[in-house]
């Protein structure tokens, strides 16, 4: 959560400026900046590697030099965890949440943007301010008492606990992100659609949510790693090992396989695995957002 | 709560005020209808969003208020009002006390930290090299990570059995050798170290964003006058910059006074107080949650909250105030100022 609001408020730091392109081809700079670059990266990566390759390692391997090359390589680990009921209950538990969760917090988000941003009446200015007020309350500083409100719905040990919720705490990132892109649909359009018979529902459907999908996608993925990396809520609202997310489920399983340090990073690698295929997928959105690129 | 919300919330009536005329130009078939069917046409596409926030948000925490007066172990309705009793036994308790300094020890060292290298990196990397995006995506990966795979990843890496101490011991530095997690003299590094690295692409992110921000034409003037790289990026660079780097100090601030996952899942419920490096959220977890001290917990929760907020009010009142006044009297004179 912190991490979503973290990303989002930078977004909107950042976003309104220009960006500044390089002219024209890029030429090799000097080598000390290459080198102090191929530090920083090293230091990145390395954790990650150790994680990945120590997978392709065995138990006695790991034993006899925790910190060597696997020698022969085992996919036996990873085989392992691919076959176990286990990871894939939490990889499907993991999809539902995020999914649900993106699905929500977007569908709810680009309506309530819509109101914020583009229709005249009294409250708005407040409406916006309350839900920007809601990057004030973090999920830590919520969590025991929504656990109990969630308990006496009684959606504890469910997915709808988690999913409610996460809906609940990334709709003032959402917002705070789309009012400005919807804000931004020349009234143009509205008022040419409206002549052509368009209510303004209509417009909002087959105009405002194609013209936002920027917009809509940066949330979007916002809320779906948000979600897949969530780890406080479900372990407040989860204790059913059945509904375990990814999160809970590494945690469940390297406390549960301690001595088996192989097959515990190969199943952390593997649930590392869908984030880190998902970003360098949206890389550009991402980190692109962040640095002002997403036009908007 | 930061100046960019600040700033928006107050420019938007002014443009909405332009939508709502433009609207009212637009023939329209009824003069009453509409107004009845846009007040509709507003529950109905705010009303969710409105009811879920409130409901999941907004609610709790004002529960959290009123359930920190009661002792209570979290079935049926508080009935055992004790007044300010959670409070005091809070703040009188010593395991309570430490977790905020470990929380303040964290916010000084993360800014310590964090900053100078992120400005540091963030300057280098600015440079018109070559893979400078595919440098982005590398140190932007830990960041995306899930706490509990950064967690579970590190930890096995620091055990007394782990890979740095074997390395350690490879490269003939056996002396260094250390037990990384359990030693109260070397937790507290070692969590900075992982938080460090975990954060630090964010930091560089968000620097290398503000570096973009500033005029070429500022750098080429400077070298015209003969200024040299480093010259330039003390005079230019860092005092322009100034905005970028307070919004990520406060970033920064709140999520170390938040601090929960890592701590949870590398130190564990008993461990982190031992090992000093408990914080307000882990002990929230560990004496409300698991204790089944509801009434308690919601003091702690509220107790963190108020922590946050005072910080929050008081880094905005002192230091993202200039920002707010630099972007309402026009930017222009910042650059000049220096």
């Amino acid at each position: 959560m912190t991490d979503t609001l973290k990303t989002s408020v930078a977004i909107q730091a950042i976003g309104p400026r220009g960006r500044r392109r390089s002219p024209s081809g890029v030429r090799w700079g000097s080598p000390g900046v290459y080198l102090v670059a191929l530090i920083l990266i090293t230091v990145c990566i390395t954790p990650i590697l150790y994680i990945i390759i120590g997978g392709f390692r065995t138990n006695s391997q790991i034993t006899t030099d925790p910190s060597g090359w696997p020698a022969p390589w085992e996919i036996g680990n990873y085989t392992d965890v691919l076959g176990s009921s286990e990871f894939w209950t939490a990889m499907v538990n993991s999809t539902i949440a995020a999914v649900g969760t993106t699905l929500g917090a977007v569908i709810l988000g680009v309506m309530a943007s819509y109101v914020i941003a583009r229709y005249d009446f009294g409250g708005k200015a407040i409406m916006y301010s309350f839900f920007a007020a809601g990057l004030m309350f973090p999920i830590t500083v919520a969590i025991t008492p929504l656990y109990l409100l969630i308990r006496n719905l009684g959606l504890v040990n469910s997915l709808g606990g988690i999913i409610l919720p996460q809906i609940a705490f990334a709709l003032p990132t959402t917002i705070i992100i789309l009012v400005p892109f919807l804000r931004a649909i020349p009234k143009e359009l509205e008022e040419a659609a409206s002549i052509d018979g368009a209510s303004r529902l209509g417009f909002f459907w087959r105009m405002v949510i194609p013209l936002s999908l920027p917009g809509v996608i940066t949330v979007g993925i916002l809320a779906f790693i948000g979600s897949w990396n969530g780890y406080m809520l479900p372990l407040f609202i989860l204790n059913d090992a059945s509904l375990f997310t990814l999160p809970l489920g590494v945690q469940n399983f390297s406390s549960q396989y301690s001595v088996d340090t192989a097959r515990v990073l190969a199943y952390t690698s593997l649930s590392m695995l869908p984030a880190l295929i998902f970003f360098s997928m949206f890389e550009r959105r991402i980190v692109g957002g962040l640095t002002g690129a997403v036009k908007g | 709560m930061t100046e960019s919300q600040a700033l928006m919330s107050s420019t938007a009536p002014a443009r909405s005020n332009r939508v709502g005329t433009d609207r009212a130009s637009v023939p329209t078939r009824a003069p009453r209808r509409p107004d009845w069917r846009k007040r509709g046409e507003i529950a109905l596409l705010a009303g969710p969003a409105l009811l879920i926030f409130v409901g999941f948000v907004i609610f709790p925490v004002m529960m959290a208020a009123f359930y920190g007066f009661f002792k209570w172990n979290g079935y049926g309705w508080p009935t055992e009002f004790v007044g300010l009793d959670n409070y005091a036994l809070m703040l009188q308790d010593d395991t309570f006390r430490a977790a905020v300094g470990h929380n303040f020890t964290i916010v000084v060292l993360s800014l310590l930290m964090q900053g100078p290298i992120a400005i540091l990196f963030a300057l280098l990397l600015n440079q018109k090299i070559r893979g400078r995006s595919v440098i982005r995506v590398l140190i932007f990966a830990p960041y995306v990570i899930a706490e509990v795979v950064v967690g579970t990843g590190w930890s096995l890496m620091l055990q007394d059995a782990g890979a740095l101490n074997s390395l350690l011991e490879k490269v003939g530095l056996g002396a260094l050798q250390n037990s990384w997690i359990a030693d109260p003299a070397i937790a507290m590094w070692s969590l900075m170290i992982i938080i460090t690295w975990k954060y630090i692409g964010f930091a560089v992110i968000l620097m290398l964003a503000g570096m973009q921000s500033i005029p070429e034409e500022l750098y080429e003037a400077a070298a015209i006058d003969g200024a040299g790289f480093w010259k330039s990026q003390w005079s230019i660079t860092l005092p322009l910059l100034g905005p970028t780097i307070r919004i990520w100090a406060f970033l920064s601030i709140i999520g170390s006074l938040q601090l929960f996952d890592l701590v949870n899942i590398i130190w564990g419920q008993y461990i982190a107080a031992t090992a000093g490096t408990s914080t307000m959220a882990t002990y929230m977890y560990q004496n409300g949650h698991l204790a089944g001290s509801y009434g308690y917990g919601n003091a702690v929760a509220v107790m963190l909250f108020l922590i946050s907020l005072v910080v929050a009010l008081v880094y905005q009142r002192f230091v993202l105030r200039r920002d707010t006044e630099g972007a309402l009297t026009g930017d222009s004179r910042k650059g000049r100022r220096r």
